[in-house]
């Protein structure tokens, strides 16, 4: 069992066995929740073109309906109108069953590891449900990433006994040990503080640069978009859809020094000012803005 | 080869079993202090025959009809008696609480149709159903088993459907993304994430379940026996020691009960034991 890219043991990157793709293509999204009730139109026509391997970080005012498109995206929501295509193949359309499935894995806000499992059978849920692995090598699998990370010799410990910087690695990578083709990460680092933040970040880049995992990242955090994502996306206000997209042109692989580049100062001008704006109009409609 | 200094470890507390070394603090001691001066001021109540106190027994008397049950059979198939009495009633109410506070917790449905039923029942106090109870079943030991049952069982059913409805959806969803299929979110998200509200709701339970039996040995002492039936049949012959004997019986079989819960608590849900 190998996880694309990762460590010794990881199979070949475009060998006939890798997963390949991972490109997704958001085609005038619309979600509307209650249609005949309260009517929240939380998504409009919202379209994204996500190349494979590409680390999209959408940014844009609180309850903009970031969370409301991922959440069809994950499959955990139906949609109202538009598709979504993963690889080509549609994954999302009206009236068609939500299906939430292991090649886009989510990871939330909050944290949603099972605190009730140690860190071991966190990691390995995913092969133990799907009952495609054996679950000796799972473990193995699961043993080789925490290495891998240098979290080695938590394995035992149960989720309440690790900081929250922790948590979300062992969940990163519970994510990650499915092979997916997409990760989903909402707010994944909201509530941490800096210097756990700044790990988190190296972390993240360096599971992008060796397995080129398609990222879906939201955040509120202009820094943490810009220095992560190769491109990044801000949203307009209720309704959701792209009001600016800013191509990142770091080099990678990147590290903290990327922070104090002229060009990294300059997109986050563009993207505060489109931020600032649309947060202005969320606040003239008398909603909480909090971007 | 290691010379004593370094490796001899000259405390012999430091050897002691944690069980131990947890028993004989602080706090015990000054549990103690209270029990003794608690037993001075019940043997002086006695020695000068304070007013409405005077048949009270001396702690030596119930010390020696202690000593007496002890040693006898008779007084440990009381204790027999009553656990066989908790453990059915109990253990029925759970095996028929939590699955029904699973449903009620799941599907909206079935709560709509029972809830009503238990806004109703549930503020009936347990003892309130010793005459029914008693009418309807026909042996002594159904009618026990029986209001021993409603003592934990509508607390266990309210406790599990809460807890269904606090299961964070994170979770569920966070199961579904890794391929969970709705079994699986059932047996590996629903029953571990429920298992500490089935928990308190067994340990809130067992508190009442000891009031319910003991009122049910003692009107029901006549033909059936137990500890509550023994402290009442000591006080209908007057033997004032058996019946503080009893109560202290019950006091002590309440907290072991309790205390195995709390023990079963422990095993069942390892994560929670170290936070
Ligand atoms: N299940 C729901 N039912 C009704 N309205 C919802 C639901 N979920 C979210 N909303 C509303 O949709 C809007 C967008 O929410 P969300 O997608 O969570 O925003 P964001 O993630 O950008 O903060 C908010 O106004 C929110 O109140
Ligand atoms: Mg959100």
């Amino acid at each position: 069992m190998s996880v694309r890219g990762l460590g010794p043991d990881a199979g070949p990157k475009a060998g006939p066995d890798a997963k390949a793709g991972g490109d997704i293509s958001i085609r005038e999204v619309t979600k509307i929740y209650d249609p005949d009730g309260i009517h929240v139109v939380a998504v409009e026509r919202c379209s994204l073109e996500i190349a494979a391997g590409e680390f999209l970080v959408v940014v844009g005012p609180s309850g903009c309906g970031k969370t409301s498109l991922l959440n069809v995206l994950a499959g955990f929501e139906d949609l109202t109108d538009g598709e979504i295509l993963l690889d080509g193949k549609p994954i999302a359309a009206p009236g068609r069953p939500v299906e939430p499935g292991s090649d886009r894995i989510v990871v939330f806000q909050n944290g949603a590891l099972f605190p009730w499992k140690t860190v071991l059978e966190n990691i390995v849920y995913g092969p133990m449900v799907q009952r495609r692995r054996e679950l000796g090598r799972a473990r193995q699998a699961a043993r080789n990433l925490l290495a891998q990370v240098g979290l080695e010799g938590i394995e035992g410990s149960y989720p309440a006994e690790l900081s929250s910087g922790v948590q979300r690695r062992v969940e990163i990578l519970r994510a990650l040990i499915n092979e997916p083709r997409v990760m989903l990460l909402d707010e994944p680092f909201r509530g941490l503080d800096a210097v756990a933040k700044s790990v988190m970040h190296q972390f993240l880049l360096d599971l992008f640069e060796r397995t080129r995992l398609t990222m879906f990242f939201i955040t509120h955090d202009l820094d943490e978009a810009i220095f992560l994502g190769d491109r990044v996306v801000v949203m307009t206000t209720r309704p959701c859809c792209p009001k600016l997209v800013l191509q990142v042109n770091l080099p990678r692989p990147r590290d903290h020094r990327a922070l104090g580049d002229t060009r990294f100062l300059e997109l986050k001008r563009a993207a505060l000012e489109a931020v600032h704006e649309e947060a202005l109009k969320a606040f003239r409609a008398g909603e909480r803005e909090l971007a | 080869m290691a010379s004593g200094i370094l490796t001899a470890p000259s405390n012999p507390r430091r050897k002691a079993h944690p069980w131990l070394r947890q028993s004989f603090n602080r706090h015990t001691l000054r549990g103690a202090v209270t029990l003794v001066v608690f037993v001075i001021l019940w043997a002086l109540v006695v020695a000068f025959k304070v007013p409405y106190l005077r048949l009270l027994p001396p702690p030596r008397d119930v010390a020696v009809s202690l000593l007496q049950s002890v040693a006898s059979a008779g007084y440990w198939a009381n204790w027999w008696i009553s656990m066989v009495h908790i453990a059915v009633g109990f253990v029925a109410a759970v095996v028929v609480g939590v699955p029904l506070g699973l449903a009620m917790g799941i599907n909206r449905t079935v709560r709509r149709f029972v809830f009503p039923i238990f806004e109703v029942l549930r503020p009936v106090p347990p003892i309130a159903w010793i005459p029914l109870a008693i009418i309807f079943w026909p042996t002594v030991s159904l009618t026990i088993y029986f209001l021993v049952f409603t003592g934990p069982f509508f607390i266990i059913v309210l406790n599990v459907m809460d807890g269904v409805r606090e299961v964070s959806q994170n979770h569920v969803r966070a199961a579904l993304s890794l391929g969970a299929k709705p079994r699986d979110v059932f047996w590996r998200i629903m029953l571990p994430a429920t298992l500490p509200y089935v928990m308190t709701g067994m340990a809130v339970g067992m508190g009442v379940t000891w009031n319910v039996l003991i009122a049910a040995e003692m009107v029901t002492s006549a033909t059936e026996s137990g500890l509550g039936s023994m402290t009442w049949t000591a006080y209908t012959n007057g033997i004032l020691p058996v019946i503080v004997v009893g109560m202290l019986s019950i006091g002590v079989a309440g907290y072991l009960s309790s205390a195995l819960l709390r023990l079963l608590g422990e095993r069942l849900m390892p994560w929670q034991r170290r936070i």
